[in-house]
């Protein structure tokens, strides 16, 4: 079993017109701008793209929405200082944006990845972001259902892999890179490095390899290892 | 009553958290009260992007990009802090493990509804973060913000004009 690559081109290769795709990341931290780099290159469009955020400055995410390659975006917090290509896209009708609550982004991509149905969440429940759902009293304890989000790719910014996709991330890079690993049907990973097999601390493992499909490793700024 | 600055305002409420606390300080105002926490006390801080331990904000130059709080400023982790994932994190917050959150608010009602994520104005693009999910899981939750807005009117309303992020608060104190 092998799943290292050895390009983020060849890593991306089958990501089609109209995928969804999951990409890592908290603002910078954590955004895979190598795998999004090789996607834009690649020339699809019509994505849904899953991220907390609708991308920062002008790379990474902010990029791919500024190359117009991005349908519509499932997130919870687009709107900052330096959103303008989304912003820009937005105002001009051409982005669609499902605004989503940050834990229910999380819990809902967790669900995907774990085979439920479906959960109950207790956030947003009387706001207009729960307008037209189901709800129900649980234990006298208003919830709200929402339901998981699948995703045919996630692209992920992991700190060291083995070729068995088993996975280390760096610091707060880490955030929604485990739970969408588990979540989408094609797991792409890039990393500073791939080490052998039993390099990594089984203790420490954070994403065990069963959730990635494809590793690659590529060259890092230097600041990010510091 | 005298006008407080926003500094007396952050160094009032730091003074309300107990030793022990798990805390999360909100964007904006809220950020502040970490500067004034009482140094006897170990109160750990929580950041929803991952971190359990957050430390002040690095000497310029030492800034590692990938190790950030949620208003996406360079930070620190203290001594025995840890990372974790964005799934154990809103656990954290949704599960009721957070003892305080500190939160900022356009507005407050008096049967403590609370508002402080969208104005609702047309064109606005609403951003919604963290901020339900704060409002709702931590054990108790204070709001800091000015009385009055920039036009002098009062924040703390009969009903909230603005869309909730939450309704029903049970607010904990009102100075």
């Amino acid at each position: 079993m092998d799943k290292s690559m050895t390009s983020a081109a060849e890593a991306v290769a089958d990501i089609h017109d109209g995928a969804s795709v999951m990409i890592g990341g908290f603002g910078t931290a954590g955004m895979p701008d190598q795998l999004i780099d090789a996607l834009i290159a690649r020339g699809v469009g019509d994505l849904v793209v899953v991220n907390n955020n609708a991308g920062n400055g002008e790379t990474g995410l902010a990029a791919l929405i500024k190359a117009g390659r991005v349908r519509k975006i499932i997130c919870s917090f687009p709107r900052q200082t330096d959103s303008h290509h989304f912003d820009a896209a937005y105002r001009a009708g051409k982005i669609e944006l499902e605004l989503v609550p940050q834990g229910n982004l999380a819990g809902r991509i967790e669900a995907a990845g774990a085979g439920l149905g479906a959960i109950f969440t207790p956030t947003g429940y009387g706001t207009v972001l729960a307008e037209g759902k189901e709800t129900r009293e649980i234990d006298g304890r208003s919830y709200v259902l929402e339901y998981p989000i699948h995703a045919d790719f996630a692209l992920i910014k992991a700190h060291r892999g083995d070729r068995w996709g088993n996975l280390v991330y760096r610091k707060t890079a880490r955030n929604f890179g485990p739970i969408m690993a588990m979540a989408a049907k094609t797991t792409i990973v890039q990393v500073s490095e791939i080490v052998p097999l039993g390099a990594l601390d089984p203790e420490v493992v954070v994403t065990p390899g069963i959730f990635v499909q494809r590793v690659v490793a590529v060259p890092q700024s230097a600041g990010a290892l510091a | 009553m005298s006008r407080w600055s926003r500094e007396q305002m952050a160094a009032r409420v730091a003074q309300d958290i107990p030793e022990g606390a798990y805390v999360n300080l909100g964007i904006g105002l809220p950020t502040k009260v970490a500067d004034y926490l009482p140094m006897d006390r170990e109160i750990l801080l929580q950041s929803e992007n991952g971190l359990l331990g957050m430390g002040p904000a690095p000497a310029a130059g030492e800034e590692d990009w990938e190790l950030i709080n949620a208003g996406k400023q360079a930070v620190t982790l203290l001594t025995g802090g840890c990372y974790f994932h964005h799934a154990d994190s809103f656990a954290m917050m949704r599960g009721g493990h957070i003892d305080i959150c500190v939160l900022g608010a356009f507005q407050v009602s008096i049967s403590g509804d609370l508002a402080n994520w969208h104005t609702g104005e047309p064109g606005a693009i609403p951003a919604v973060g963290g901020a339900m999910d704060l409002a709702i899981g931590a054990k108790e939750t204070f709001v800091i913000m000015e009385l009055l807005t920039k036009q002098g009117e009062s924040k703390l309303v009969e009903a909230c004009s603005y869309p909730l992020t939450r309704a029903a608060l049970r607010l904990a104190r009102l100075h």
